[in-house]
């Protein structure tokens, strides 16, 4: 650990693969700034790799003013141990007060080793990070300017808020998704600092065998307008409604967990605390009851709207539209209103043009 | 060539459950509601593990921190196949975060010399995922999150396929190794009768305890300790007595411990108030969801 340094910076951990950084410290900046903004200190990117030099401006167009990097042919495929080094002798040299990770499966791994090798606080899948004051209730002291790291727990039902006042920094790993991302801006400045990795002639305990990626079908992040289905929907064939109702709005398709265990859609479009959490303008919600675990996913939609026989179903609780009835019955219907409404709009515009 | 190896595994809440009876009137879980269950991802750490000695040969101790009652996950342990348990209590463990509880299980884990250290991926009370490689940190052993399938085993090399979100990778390491299990690795073996029959009674030195205070209010602490003595030694004998640690058994440094080992404290905990806000229904006519969809084409959120 290191000791509480009020100069520190804030630092975000640019988790890249094969030279292409990731969507996820891209977000992580947008807050990062926030958090820098607060404390009046400077905000970094910190990027690793092998031959990932020419992703710094990338960072430094989405708001970082210093980006630390350190390549190392053995940090060219990701392991814990080598980047854990690499971070834990970064940390000790320049002392930031703020670390923070995406919550991805390699965030999740590095994030933690970091952590237990530099014995400091760690907090898991952060939905949101503030800076604030805390009073420990055991000892009544006053901590000013802490970052608040704040978490849905116990499955989804309570938001805890964490603090780290001593063993810094203070670290997060934060969910994907939850932060908008900001626009790239070029003409920002920002400063390149090499630091040497110190890992020549050392062996890393994994060897890679073999690595298969596969891109995401389907970009929830990015969709404007998002039309999910759940259990309610019936049947994989019966999905198609889902699918008819999204193209008629060109809306992406997302489904609940039980809509993806039982087989009605592929994982890739699960929206929830386990799937990818989605904030678009518009969220209409099929046949989906609206469990915590859900809600914690589509909850800060712009507008949601819900569609299911049962009144008394949660998803109600957050919708700001609601339609009682059997979707069955219901898609058919809002596709003709749609093609209907599209199609006058749609005149009106060649009228226009 | 055999193989030891520790699964780590712990007791949580039932959060699958959280349903109306679980919440209070105000809207905030109701703990004690929720029935107490094996962390499902520990199952699948302990299925790889049987698998292994199975296979291989060796041996699986299962290991949990917790309060007393934590020893229902050691019996179901016994009941699946585990061949040894140790329940490490301790009141000056409560309240540790990820990194007291990897520090503590580390002192524990060493006192085995494993060849394989096995977690579940997360538990799903908290979902940190945190503490199997700060466990493997402490260990200095290498780690390999998120295993979804064994490909190979042999002469103290390891090699397996992992998780990496968007696709998998092969990964081998040298043993000692810590893995952390996810659900779709395997399918957990249930508990067998014949196990179940033997080891329904087992029990450890603190759940006694808990027994003789409740069956003999009016004893002295001497009358006490000497029944607890008593019963311990009766189970010994049956082979069924739990084997339970405290701190000082596994050399832990308390500084490390529980809450003040622990560097991440609670500032705040709030149940999820539901956004309630404007609501409008519609009937599910035409007409009703036309004036739904003129509303939509109007204020620019579609169309
Ligand atoms: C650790 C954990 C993580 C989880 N993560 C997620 C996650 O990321 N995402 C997620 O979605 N879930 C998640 N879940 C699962 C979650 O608890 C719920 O089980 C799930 O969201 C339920 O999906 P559903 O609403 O589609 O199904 P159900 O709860 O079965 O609801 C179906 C709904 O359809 C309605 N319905 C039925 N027929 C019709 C009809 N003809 N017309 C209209 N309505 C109809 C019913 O009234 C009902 O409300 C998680 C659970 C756990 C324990």
């Amino acid at each position: 650990m290191i000791d509480v340094n009020k100069q520190g910076e804030v630092w975000v951990f640019a988790e890249q693969e094969s030279g292409k950084l990731s969507e996820v410290p891209l977000e992580l900046l947008v807050k990062g700034r926030q958090l820098a903004d607060a404390l009046s200190v400077p905000l970094a990117g910190v990027l690793l790799g092998d031959g990932v030099a020419g992703l710094a401006d990338t960072l430094i167009a989405h708001g970082a003013e210093k980006v630390y990097l350190a390549e190392h042919p053995l940090l060219g495929h990701y392991q814990a141990a080598g980047y854990a080094r690499v971070l834990c002798d970064l940390v000790e040299q320049h002392k930031p007060q703020i670390c923070i990770y995406g919550a991805t499966p390699l965030g999740r791994d590095l994030a933690p080793t970091v952590a237990s090798a530099m014995w400091c606080g760690l907090t898991a899948d952060c939905t949101d990070l503030q800076i604030g004051d805390h009073t420990d209730p055991i000892t009544k002291q006053q901590y000013e300017k802490l970052m608040l790291q704040i978490r849905p727990a116990f499955g989804g039902s309570v938001i805890a808020t964490i603090v780290n006042f001593d063993r810094w920094p203070q670290m997060a790993t934060v969910r994907e998704g939850v932060m908008p991302l900001g626009a790239p801006q070029s003409g920002r400045k920002g400063q390149v600092i090499r630091f040497k990795a110190d890992l020549d002639g050392a062996t890393l305990p994994l060897e890679l065998i073999e690595t298969r990626r596969r891109a995401k079908k389907v970009n929830l992040k990015a969709a404007r307008i998002i039309v999910s289905g759940g259990a309610g929907v019936g049947s994989r064939e019966n999905f198609r409604l889902v699918w008819d109702l999204a193209n008629s709005l060109g809306a992406a398709v997302g489904g609940s967990r039980a809509a993806v265990d039982l087989g009605y859609v592929d994982d890739d479009h699960q929206v929830g605390q386990t799937g990818t959490t989605v904030r678009p303008a518009l969220y209409v919600a099929c046949g989906i009851s609206g469990a915590v675990q859900h809600r914690a996913g589509m909850a800060e939609s712009a507008k949601i709207l819900a569609i299911n026989d049962d009144p008394e179903a949660p998803i109600f609780s957050v919708a700001h539209y609601g339609i009682v009835g059997d979707l069955n019955d219901v898609i058919p219907k809002m596709i003709k209103a749609i093609r209907g409404g599209a199609g006058v709009k749609g005149a009106a515009e060649v009228a226009k043009a | 060539m055999k193989y030891n190896c520790v699964v780590c595994v712990k007791q949580v809440p039932d959060t699958k459950r959280i349903t109306g009876d679980a919440m209070t009137e105000e809207g905030t879980v109701n703990r004690g509601a929720l029935p107490a269950v094996f962390n499902p991802e520990d199952l699948n750490a302990l299925e790889q593990a049987l698998w292994i000695r199975d296979e291989y040969g060796g041996t699986v101790t299962v290991l949990t921190m917790g309060p007393p009652t934590a020893c229902e996950v050691l019996r179901e342990g016994l009941y699946r196949g585990a061949d040894q348990v140790v329940l490490i209590t301790d009141r000056a463990a409560a309240a540790s975060d990820t990194l007291a509880t990897s520090y503590i299980l580390s002192c524990a884990v060493t006192k085995f010399s494993p060849d394989i250290v096995l977690c579940g991926r997360q538990a799903i009370d908290g979902d940190t995922a945190q503490v199997g490689p700060q466990l493997a940190q402490k260990l200095t052993f290498p780690v390999i999150s998120y295993l979804e399938e064994l490909v190979g085993l042999d002469d103290g090399k390891i090699t397996v396929r992992r998780n990496i979100g968007n696709g998998w990778e092969v990964v081998s390491s040298k043993l000692p190794v810590l893995l952390t299990v996810t659900g779709s690795a395997n399918i957990p073996r249930p508990p067998g009768a014949r196990r179940m029959m033997k080891y329904k009674k087992a029990r450890s030195a603190a759940e006694l305890t808990g027994q003789v205070a409740d069956e003999m209010p009016d004893a002295s602490q001497q009358e006490k300790a000497t029944e607890v003595k008593k019963r311990c030694e009766a189970l010994k004998g049956r082979g069924l007595l739990l084997e339970q640690w405290s701190l000082d058994d596994i050399e832990a440094d308390l500084a490390w411990c529980g809450r003040d080992g622990s560097p991440t404290k609670v500032h705040r905990v709030q149940s999820i108030v539901l956004a309630g806000g404007e609501y409008r229904e519609f009937p599910p006519t035409d007409e009703g969801i036309a004036e739904l969809v003129g509303d939509l084409i109007e204020d620019h959120t579609i169309g």
